[in-house]
């Protein structure tokens, strides 16, 4: 089964997120070849629309679809008919007008990525709204980890940091437990988010007592934008206890992982020279973040779903 | 819709009922023996040679004709596999499920490329092949074996190195292993 949309990591489940990983396979050897682009979503357009800031994100949604032979429509606000007060729903339906087949949208409000289908049919990829969800980053950590130390089944992942405020904490806890990894949230209680004792997690504001059990710390960055109702007395702090120095990374199990979405608030939630060590593997989550989409991009696309006909196997 | 005097090619799914035997594995070895020699016959030799296996059926062919080759000649030849789901003519049609990744580490530029299938019915898959190689590469020459000709073509493409003919209704499988070459349908029940 392949999913019609990507907006959360619920809509694909455990076989959507296993189908999305084997196909990055496939994407890996491609990115790998001299000429790294293959024909297979000619003639199809995808639509990015970023409502809110992005680098990485953005620019690997486009080289993911110019790699699979799509076009691209790109979206910037700043020089769009929003700045004269367009709606949402107008945008989208012109932009559906135009003859799209996805939609990649960024938006700075929670939930933008599900009143979409009110007003087109196309495809929906959410790449991030709000502090709920971000579905492809959640992905590409999945896959980073599974390159590296196998099957997620039984690891331990601790994701640090201001977890209240992470559209990125949200998907990837919901995609690790999925693939059968245990999951801890390490965070100040006044950076925990509110509805957590729903989730199927540990949670502790002990930062130096899961240090040396994790499989994986996770940082998340500290959203400083986002810090004017003081949820922590000062940064030096929160640096000081939950920020992972070269010292408690000679905590970590020498095989485990460190991990963080970007971009890095250097001295803060990471500090010295701890992306630089061969634990982490920040730069291959960059790398992977092409693969992965590319993958959510064929999957949406290249699956012949809409003609509902039964999976087939090339003879 | 399809035209009823070309209707599509059958979806495959479900299970496999063997009606007939084409070959056993003798015959399947003794053809790859055959093949091998006229392999080296057409190119005069082994140089600038190498081997592509199509993913999946062609793959293990591919690499028996290399041991062939090896034991004959004395020489290694370079075997590649080659996924062409991405380049399918009919993505977005049918559900493509890519099975093992593409594995082609050596650059394909001035070399005689041998693509090597289990069945050549259509032609599409080696359609999608041929542009799938020159992003590797602008080979000397491109040329194909494949163990089962079923006929049926809809593309101008004809193979160089043919392990054996064999007529087929439209609506039938053939199924290529090592033990032997099998001739059925598919179904959900037997029909």
């Amino acid at each position: 089964m392949t999913a019609k949309h990507i907006r959360g990591i619920d809509d694909l489940g455990k076989s959507g997120i296993e189908d999305i990983l084997s196909l990055s396979d496939h994407f890996h050897e491609v990115n790998a070849r001299r000429i790294p682009k293959v024909p297979a979503l000619r003639g199809k357009t995808i639509a990015l629309l970023f409502y809110e800031d992005s680098t990485r994100t953005r620019l690997s949604f486009e080289t993911a679809s110019k790699r699979l032979s799509a076009d691209t429509l790109n979206f910037s606000i700043a020089s769009s008919s929003v700045k004269k007060g367009e709606s949402l729903r107008d945008t989208i339906e012109t932009v559906s007008a135009m003859g799209v087949d996805a939609i990649v949208v960024r938006h700075g409000s929670s939930g933008v990525p599900w009143l979409l289908p009110r007003w087109t049919d196309v495809a929906i990829i959410n790449a991030g709204d709000g502090a709920h969800e971000h579905p492809t980053q959640a992905l590409l950590d999945c896959y980073t980890i599974r390159n590296q130390i196998g099957s997620l089944v039984g690891k331990k992942i601790s994701i640090v940091g201001d977890v209240r405020h992470s559209r990125v904490a949200r998907s990837n806890v919901k995609a690790f437990l999925a693939l059968g990894a245990s999951v801890t949230l390490v965070a100040p209680k006044t950076l925990m988010p509110v509805e957590v004792e729903s989730w199927e997690v540990e949670t502790t504001d002990q930062f130096d007592s899961i240090i040396g059990e994790s499989d994986v710390l996770y940082m998340l960055r500290m959203q400083l934008e986002r810090q004017q109702n003081s949820f922590v007395p000062s940064l030096r702090e929160y640096a000081n206890e939950y920020g992972l120095t070269e010292s408690r990374a000679k905590e970590m199990k020498s095989e485990s992982l460190i991990m963080h979405p970007g971009p890095m608030n250097r001295g803060v939630e990471i500090s010295g020279n701890v992306p630089e060590l061969s634990q982490s593997v920040i730069t291959d989550q960059v790398a992977n973040g092409v693969i992965i989409r590319m993958s959510a991009l064929y999957h949406l696309l290249g699956s012949g779903s809409e003609n509902n006909l039964e999976s087939y196997v090339d003879e | 819709m399809a035209d009823p005097e070309r209707p599509d090619t059958p979806l495959h799914g479900g299970v496999f009922y063997a009606r007939s035997e084409i070959m056993n594995a003798d015959g399947v070895r003794r053809a790859l023996w055959r093949m091998s020699h006229e392999i080296l016959e057409q190119n005069r030799g082994l140089s600038n040679l190498v081997l592509v296996g199509l993913e999946t059926g062609g793959v293990h062919l591919a690499r028996k004709l290399a041991e062939n080759l090896l034991e004959i000649e004395k020489q290694d030849v370079p075997v590649g596999t080659l996924n062409v789901a991405f380049y399918r003519d009919d993505i977005g049609i049918r559900q493509v499920i890519p099975g093992n990744p593409t594995e082609l580490s050596f650059d394909l530029s001035s070399q005689i490329v041998v693509l090597v299938d289990d069945v050549l019915f259509t032609g599409r898959t080696i359609r999608a092949a041929m542009d799938a190689i020159v992003d590797f590469g602008r080979p000397a020459a491109v040329q194909l074996a494949v163990m089962i000709d079923r006929g049926h073509r809809e593309l101008p493409i004809r193979p160089d190195y043919v392990g054996k003919n064999v007529p087929t209704r439209r609506d039938e499988v053939v199924d290529v292993t090592e033990s032997g070459v099998l001739l059925g349908v598919m179904g959900g029940v037997d029909p």
